[in-house]
């Protein structure tokens, strides 16, 4: 959907009185190339946040911020100068320019900017609730999950509101402009059974307004988190050792984020540091395995229309039956490997862009998901996470299991504490010997962080099973 | 030490922003207020292959505001210091604080517990403040020469050095006001190291508030290499129950996550196995952790904590005794405590420069008695449940064979309930050195569960 910029924009930069228009934006790009530069871009952002808390069924603190700025980027020979303005007052801006300018200064000659075309606004406006109703959906977060058992003895439930906008206007392209709202509400229950205590949590979120949050999202939150923390009271120690684990639909995508997405960001490929490095069109996964970067998901976190540096985000194929087939590129990379740019994001305009996931997932395969369950002699079945790590140059990644469950003879038996999973990015992406029909999209908000700069991302993927992940647990040998 | 002049006349600045912005807070009917203000500018370069990639460099400046009307608490931030900017936000914190509910222990501390004086800390450098972006990108490539010596290293990572130079305010409408200057210097540097078959990654960095405090930049691109060089042709080891030492960086981790179990919302909360715990054995008694606001030069040192109360060194566990949490005045309230002045910038108690005592021994020796066990250099991934004590890991390291190290180890987790952790360590080392916040010697345990193949 492509609007006029005044339909529904917030940002004081794309409309009113101090909206940028082609003469400042020509001023600074001017400005930002005085000293030559293959490229320079403007990165105008507006981010109004509203954040909620209730702890223990009384509202404890609401709280919120509006912040705007821009940042200017300069990018001469491969080398990028960037330097940011926390106001829009034209001086600041120009003064940001000239800073940024410093990268190129005695290289090149002054370069003219292209003349400034109108601007397409993409993305939406979502429905919004008033405060008061949104501290009433906590409540409902809170009673629900009380509802569920007397055990639960105390909820704490909280709601983040960003509304961003960007502007990005490149020397060398037409400039873009996006509304991405995103909605995030996570609950945390504690059960209490003799002396034994265990908190349950859920979140959920995306690019979600407030009619899906309105329906039954608070009561399934609430229930999802006191249904974690009782399966906790009644968890064993998780066995430790190499096994076969089952990976649940949905949120285990976070898996393939960390084992490999980040390999096969173009900035930590061409330092050598990714495990995927000079690795492309060759077999580096099990056939199994197809694994897409799609921004175009409806509502999903990392869902965009033009990232931060103002190209069309696209769909792009990472792994085809387990062939690489491409690198997430921003615009500096791009130019070095000669592919497409499309996935440059930044947390802020106090931030440079770096090759970034938006929504990674697996397409689904042939597997009847009871049947890969069943698959299983003994080995473990993760079924909801907290994160992971993966660390580049070796490939080793960590992922933490906060519901597991352990499998016998092809049954779920017995509810398993929290541990963490280890492997190698592309030995475990071989080990992958079935794939379910089951494909899901994670309805959680993640937050990838790399180099500091945090961002919302999603992952899917359906059932899978790998032959063989090593398990962080506590107990040690196998039961007879 | 006296700061600089421009130094001072940022401070002031930051004074009648911040008396304007607690006289708007009165007038829209806010019954208490802080605001906390800061400026500052940071510089960061980054280089690779002795180019510069990186160069930013820009003013920051923020404010954030909490307001109480009538019991109720709301806050909100802005970087927008002018009058009109300040007046906004103050106004939005006070209708966002019209949406809580009346909490009784929000109010602040009375004014006679007030900071009225506090200790100079030494953490601003004019050396520092003076790096420009040439110096800074100079000494990256120094690192970075020194990391790409090593023959095994194959590319280097990068290497980057930043500089940041903050002034910050806090005042309160029960009378508080604490101006700061500080500076801070990193440089960090990262390489790959390749045998052929495999690579393994390096880090290593360095940083404090004077340029002093840094080690030099040819020993931290060393050290990366080292680390890099070190871990190739790792491998898992066998799945058992090992004796472990846990090297300085995976011993600070873990004293960290202790951190977070003794900060006074996580026991309000009940998200801390230390909750009930206090006065109880929660280590072993050859260790103690002190959290100590006060020590000169540190990262995380400060004089008067977020509620403008004073600061001062914590015994917070002596001899394996739990002796107190680490309390902000809210959650002091909650739990019929006094505050202990550990609240942090946002209000909520945080910790400041928390350690372990460091022992007499030698690092080397706690290796000698073990037979086959894994020294861990570093841990990774989340893999805590704070409720709990639950603890499980990804780790690398070496292991060690008759007292010595032996093979690189990499691909495999460590877990032990972390209240069992602590409370069997049999051996402290005096290998401590200060560079985050949060530090700690070597240390062994007489066993932790391993996963590997």
């Amino acid at each position: 959907m492509i609007l006029p910029a005044e339909a529904q924009a917030e940002a004081p930069f794309l409309r009113g009185p101090d909206a940028v228009d082609a003469a400042l934006a020509g001023r600074l790009l001017a400005a930002a190339l005085a000293h030559g530069g293959d490229l320079a871009d403007l990165f105008f952002e507006y981010r109004r946040t509203l954040h909620l808390s209730l702890e223990d069924g009384r509202v404890r603190s609401a709280g919120g911020a509006v912040d705007v700025g821009m940042g200017v980027r300069v990018v001469c020979d491969g080398a990028v100068g960037h330097a940011y303005a926390e106001r829009l007052d034209p001086r600041a801006l120009l003064a940001a320019a000239r800073s940024a300018a410093r990268i190129a200064r005695a290289r090149g000659k002054p370069r003219r900017p292209a003349p400034l075309a109108p601007v397409a606004l993409a993305g939406a406006s979502l429905a919004e609730l008033s405060g008061a109703e949104y501290a009433a959906i906590l409540r409902r977060v809170d009673a629900a999950a009380r509802r569920h058992s007397p055990a639960i003895a105390r909820v704490d439930a909280s709601l983040a509101l960003v509304r961003r906008e960007i502007l990005v206007v490149p020397s060398d392209g037409p400039p873009r402009a996006e509304i991405q709202p995103l909605l995030r509400v996570s609950a945390a229950a504690t059960a209490e059974r003799g002396r034994r205590r265990e908190t349950g949590t859920s979140a959920t979120g995306g690019r979600r307004d407030a009619i899906w949050l309105s329906g039954h999202v608070p009561e399934n939150m609430g229930e999802e988190a006191a249904r974690s923390a009782l399966l906790g009271l009644d968890s064993r120690p998780a066995p430790a050792g190499a096994l076969p684990v089952v990976l649940a639909p949905g949120d285990a995508g976070i898996w393939l984020h960390e084992a490999v997405g980040h390999g096969l960001e173009a900035d930590f490929v061409r330092r050598g540091g990714s495990p995927y490095a000079g690795r492309l069109g060759e077999q580096v996964a099990s056939p199994k395995v197809t694994l897409v970067d799609d921004p175009g998901l409806h509502g999903a976190p990392g869902s965009l229309a033009v990232d931060d540096e103002g190209n069309p985000a696209g769909r792009r194929v990472l792994l085809e039956r387990g062939v690489l087939r491409g690198l997430l590129c921003d615009r500096v990379s791009a130019r070095a490997l000669g592919t497409a740019a499309g996935a440059g994001r930044r947390q802020s305009f106090r931030d440079v862009p770096l090759p970034r996931m938006s929504n990674t997932t697996l397409l689904a395969g042939d597997d009847a998901p009871e049947d890969i369950v069943r698959s299983v002699r003994y080995g473990i079945y993760a079924a909801r996470f907290s994160g992971g790590q993966v660390n580049l140059g070796g490939g080793d990644f960590v992922f933490a299991i906060t519901e597991g469950w352990l499998i016998e003879d092809g049954r779920l038996t017995a509810p398993l504490r929290g541990v963490n999973l280890i492997g190698n990015g592309p030995a475990a992406l071989s080990a992958v010997s079935m794939v379910g029909h089951d494909a899901r999209l994670s309805d959680s908000v993640w937050t990838c962080t790399k180099e500091g700069q945090n961002l919302f991302v999603g992952v899917g993927m359906p059932t899978v099973k790998i032959d063989r992940l090593t398990v962080g647990g506590t107990a040690v040998g196998r039961p007879a | 030490m006296s700061l600089p002049r421009a130094s001072q006349r940022q401070l002031d600045e930051l004074r009648r922003a911040a008396e304007r912005a607690l006289a708007a807070a009165r007038a829209c009917g806010a019954d208490h207020a802080e605001v906390r203000l800061d400026h500052g500018s940071r510089l960061t370069a980054s280089v690779r292959d002795e180019k510069t990639e990186l160069l930013s460099e820009a003013q920051t400046s923020g404010l954030s505001a909490r307001v109480v009307c009538g019991g109720r608490v709301g806050t909100a931030t802005t970087s927008d210091h002018s009058p009109a900017g300040v007046e906004a936000a103050v106004r939005r914190a006070v209708e966002f604080a019209a949406l809580g509910e009346e909490d009784v222990f929000a109010e602040p501390p009375p004014p006679h517990q007030l900071a009225r004086s506090w200790p100079e800390l030494e953490l601003y450098d004019g050396a520092v403040a003076r790096i420009g972006a040439e110096r800074a990108a100079r000494l990256a490539v120094w690192a970075e020469r020194a990391a790409l010596a090593e023959p095994r290293v194959l590319a280097s990572g990068g290497a980057g050095c930043t500089r940041a130079v903050q002034h910050s305010l806090l005042a309160t409408s029960g009378g508080f006001v604490g101006g700061l200057a500080s500076t801070w210097l990193g440089l960090r540097a990262h390489a790959v190291a390749g045998d052929g078959t495999t690579r393994r990654s390096g880090h290593h960095w360095s940083g404090g508030r004077h340029l002093a405090q840094l080690e030099p930049p040819e020993s931290i691109g060393r050290e990366a290499a080292r680390r890099a060089a070190r871990m190739l042709g790792a491998r898992p080891i066998a799945t058992g129950n090992y004796p472990v030492v846990f090297g300085p960086e995976a011993a600070s981790a873990l004293v960290g996550l202790f951190a977070g179990c003794a900060l006074g919302d996580a026991v309000v909360r009940r998200r801390s196995y230390l909750s009930h715990r206090l006065g109880t054995i929660v280590a072993a008694p050859k260790v103690s952790f002190v959290d100590d606001p006060h020590l000169l030069r540190a990262a995380a040192s400060r004089g008067f904590d977020g509620d403008g109360l004073p600061t001062r060194r914590l015994d917070v566990v002596r001899k394996g005794v739990l002796r107190g949490f680490l309390l902000d005045s809210r959650s002091a309230r909650r739990l019929d405590l006094a505050p202990t002045g550990s609240a942090g910038t946002s209000g909520t108690a945080s910790a400041s420069n928390f350690y372990m005592l460091p022992g007499r021994m030698a690092p080397e020796t706690l290796l000698r008695p073990i037979r086959r066990g894994l020294y861990v250099q570093a841990l990774m991934g989340l893999g805590f449940d704070p409720g709990t004590g639950d603890l499980s890991r990804g780790a690398e390291g070496y292991l060690i064979e008759d007292g010595e190290l032996g093979h690189p180890v990499a691909e495999v987790t460590v877990s032990r309930n972390l209240d069992d952790l602590l409370r069997n360590i049999d051996a402290v080392a005096r290998d401590l050195s200060r560079r985050g916040a949060v530090s700690a010697p070597s240390f062994r345990v007489d066993w932790a569960t391993v996963a590997g193949t």
